[in-house]
């Protein structure tokens, strides 16, 4: 009965997200308020509906009802409770109605603090929302009904994937899903713009907290991802620029050069058509990263073939809403016009580089990620486009964003002077260089790529420190009270160097481990010792394990430093009862400034194994610097400007829906 | 500058910085792409000596040896059979008769040294490289009228 229910919730949610997109959308061309004033309680009913499908497809899972082929499909009976929530986002279906519900979380939200907004402007938004949502519910209910029944009910589940019985994916889906779909935000504020024609400074404020927001979960979200491949995957690594990984990747790089030009149209209400643009592509990205990774076409183009409605759906789908938002935007931009006049040399022309470089890396991803997807598809043969393109591409990319993310801060709007600016940051150049050099000899070793690296991540520092240093400066020249002047930074400044911080904590792990990780595969029985870089690693005991749903051989790996313990670890391999699926679990020591991975191969003759040993120099400050950023996009997001603005606009729209 | 110039700079030096941006990207983008070739065409030496490209196809029954971290096993699309070796820690679903994807280089001894060995986390998938190899084999079988199947000379 409880499917049922959620089934008929997902067609009652079908019905109010069409009205939802059309009235009040039809209304603000007409200029007819009620039927703009439906817009927010259709958002609100459209919200609660999707809410009890969710919880719906939840109690089947939680409840073990097999009879649902998604729950027979994904989970089990033996499988801990914690997971079987997670298998709600296991598979396509699943994850389907998952970005559906973060869609009418960020629609709800939207609802709720739209209030400042002019009603055509809320009506707009909250339509184009309920379109995206309505294009999802026709997906989910002609192509991929989580709901689905199975006849005959089988005895027992075929088990979550056991890659995905891990906690970071409990979490990682949801938080990627929560980026992805805060793009929508920014996108409906677009689209609505070049619907009503009116697209100003304000505007931008109004779309900013929004646009952070999303970017700050979209970077936790791949966080999660990344740090699930380093201890999940059991082989050490943290990116892989596999195709899954690029396609949260494009939304991410998208929508950082989105919230730069957003603070450009904010503050000098320039870049304006460029910004909407951004906003389409970020979402576009978006909904492509979605459909790329969850519709089988990255493991096989011919996953279309089995069921070729999903394939059509979706590349119409994609058509639709990209070609749409294009069309609109080609038609409309010109009328928004180009905004305020600045300086060869400006924070202005500085930013607009750094939008140039993110679009261009960007476009690099997606050439790699879809060319050899084109290709197959064309039955032109098979290729795949290796690591090293990546980093090829992307390091002489990223290498002037990192100089330009010093400089820029301490520029000027409108108009900046090259002599004032190298004037004051001759300092942070003599200290990078220095810190930079000093680090490659602490570490034993002084390569190129280190070093770039390195210099990279101390020169954000330096242009930082020399920011807040003028910043707490007053203006006559006395020092006091400058703790005073550092409290008084606006939120939304100090989440700008918290979010640059976190780029030289990534750059800095990431020199660190590319160049001083040691690994080494060795064949180890009990009693074996290994050194890596001064740790001893003691294979003490090997013995038989039993978890709720599988079964492992579990190692005793005994670390010790100069003789002193270190650490015990217990790496696993693991076989999981229902899929047999063998799983390696890699044991990992954490530390701020190296990390002690060992991980489990494959046994050989006479009870030994092969067991991978690596010392990792400052891996967990990538996903540090990376919990930073997110950390200061928070921040900006909240920013005090955005909050207050909220309680003077609200008599407006009092007054405009009165006029109205 | 007059506004005239300025726009003229700007966007001048945008197109400079895509276009150098986009040679660099394409450049980088030639000299990484890994062809696929299956075991047939590695042992009709259609594949490149010296250059990376990916081996598919299935790992023959009881052809995996290891000699410490090292290990040498048989792929084979059922009418060629190609050796590989490969140092280190095979993914954890390795397994002789199923399909596999490596990889690497092949050497002037005709082995196939592996850099890579592409796991993929389903018992039941085939990678598509592999799956292709096979039918390919199949097809060729086929046309030579061959009901057996044929061991290579890699041994």
């Amino acid at each position: 009965m409880i499917p049922e229910i959620g089934q008929i919730a997902l067609l009652l949610a079908l019905a109010v997200a069409l009205i939802q997109g059309t009235l009040p959308i039809l209304g603000a061309a007409r200029g007819r308020s009620d039927w703009m004033s439906i817009a927010r309680p259709a958002a609100q009913t459209h919200f609660l509906l999707v809410a009890i499908a969710f919880v719906c497809l939840a109690s089947s899972f939680v409840r073990n009802d097999f009879s649902v082929l998604y729950v027979a499909t994904n989970s089990n009976s033996a499988l801990p409770l914690q997971y079987r929530i997670a298998g709600v986002w296991g598979g396509h279906e699943g994850s389907l109605l998952l970005w559906l519900m973060m869609l009418c979380g960020w629609m709800l939200a939207v609802s709720q603090f739209s209030r400042h907004l002019p009603q055509p402007m809320t009506a707009r938004i909250l339509g184009v929302m309920g379109l995206i949502g309505a294009g999802f519910l026709l997906f989910m209910l002609m192509t991929s009904n989580p709901f689905e029944r199975l006849f005959p009910v089988p005895a027992d589940g075929n088990d979550l994937n056991p890659l995905l019985q891990d906690p970071g994916m409990v979490v990682h889906p949801p938080m990627l899903y929560m980026g992805y779909v805060g793009f929508s935000v920014a996108f409906s504020y677009a689209v609505a713009a070049l619907l009503g024609g009116n697209l100003d400074a304000t505007w931008a404020r109004w779309t900013r907290p929004w646009t952070t927001a999303a970017w700050t979960f979209l970077t936790i979200g791949i966080m999660l991802g990344s740090m699930w491949a380093y201890y999940v995957l059991g082989w050490g690594g943290w990116w892989f620029w596999d195709p899954v990984e690029n396609a949260s990747f494009m939304p991410w790089l998208a929508g950082t050069a989105l919230i730069h030009s957003l603070a450009v149209t904010e503050k000098r209400g320039a870049f304006k058509s460029w910004t909407v643009l951004l906003a389409i592509i970020a979402f576009s990205l978006s909904l492509l990263g979605t459909f790329l990774v969850r519709s089988g076409v990255l493991s096989s183009v011919h996953a279309f073939a089995t069921d070729p409605r999903r394939g059509l759906f979706i590349l119409a789908f994609l058509a639709v809403v990209i070609g749409g938002s294009l069309a609109l935007y080609a038609w409309r931009a010109p009328k928004i016009g180009l905004g305020s006049r600045f300086e060869l040399v400006s924070r202005e022309t500085m930013l607009l580089a750094n939008n140039v470089l993110f679009v261009v890396a960007m476009l690099s991803v997606l050439l790699g990620t879809l060319y050899p997807l084109l290709l197959d598809a064309l039955g032109m043969g098979k290729i795949s486009v290796g690591p090293p393109y990546f980093d090829t591409v992307f390091v002489p990319l990223m290498v002037p964003v990192v100089f330009l993310m010093g400089v820029g801060p301490l520029a000027r709007w409108k108009k900046a002077e090259l002599p004032d600016l190298a004037k004051r940051l001759k300092w942070a150049v003599v200290a990078a260089v220095i810190a930079a050099l000093t680090t490659g000899w602490l570490a034993g070793r002084i390569t190129a790529g280190a070093t770039l690296g390195f210099l990279m991540s101390f020169w954000v520092v330096a242009a930082v420190a020399t920011d807040v240093w003028e910043r707490v400066q007053p203006a006559g020249g006395v020092r006091a009270g400058w703790v005073g002047r550092l409290a008084l930074m606006p939120r939304a400044m100090v989440g700008m160097l918290i979010a640059h911080l976190g780029v030289a904590a990534f750059a800095f792990g990431v020199s660190m481990v590319n160049t001083y990780e040691l690994e080494r595969d060795v064949k180890m029985a009990v009693g074996d010792t290994t050194e890596v870089s001064g740790y001893t690693f003691l294979f003490r005991d090997l013995k038989n394990v039993q978890g709720p749903n599988y079964e492992a051989m579990q190692g005793l790996m005994e670390v010790t430093r100069n003789g002193k313990p270190v650490v015990v670890l217990h790496p696993e391999k693991r076989v999981y009862r229902v899929q047999k699926n063998p799983m390696t679990e890699a044991a990992i020591d954490p530390g701020f400034t190296r990390d002690l991975y060992v991980s489990l191969g494959e046994p050989v003759d006479g009870g030994a194994w092969i067991v991978r040993v690596y010392v990792k120099p400052f891996v967990d400050w990538i996903w540090g610097g990376c919990l930073l950023m997110a950390l200061g996009g928070a921040l900006a997001a909240s920013d005090r400007r955005y909050r207050v603005k909220q309680k003077q606009g609200s008599p407006a729209t009092v007054a405009s829906g009165a006029q109205a | 500058m007059k506004p005239r110039q300025k726009r003229l700079a700007i966007i001048g030096g945008i197109v400079i910085a895509v276009g150098v941006a986009a040679t660099l990207v394409l450049n980088a983008f030639q000299s990484n792409l890994v062809f696929f070739y299956s075991p047939s065409q590695v042992a009709s030496k259609e594949a490149p000596v010296g250059r990376t490209f990916r081996l598919g196809g299935m790992v023959e029954t009881g052809s995996v040896k290891r000699d410490g971290v090292t290990v040498n096993f048989l792929v084979t699309d059922t009418v060629k059979t190609i050796p590989v070796r490969y140092q280190g820690i095979l993914p954890d679903l390795f397994k002789e008769g199923k399909g596999v994807v490596a990889q690497g280089q092949v050497g002037t001894d005709g082995v196939f040294v592996a850099r890579e060995v592409l796991a993929k986390h389903d018992e039941n998938y085939m990678p598509p490289e592999a799956a292709a190899a096979l039918k390919q084999g199949e097809a060729m079988n086929k046309k030579i009228g061959k009901s057996v199947v044929v061991k290579g000379t890699g041994q």
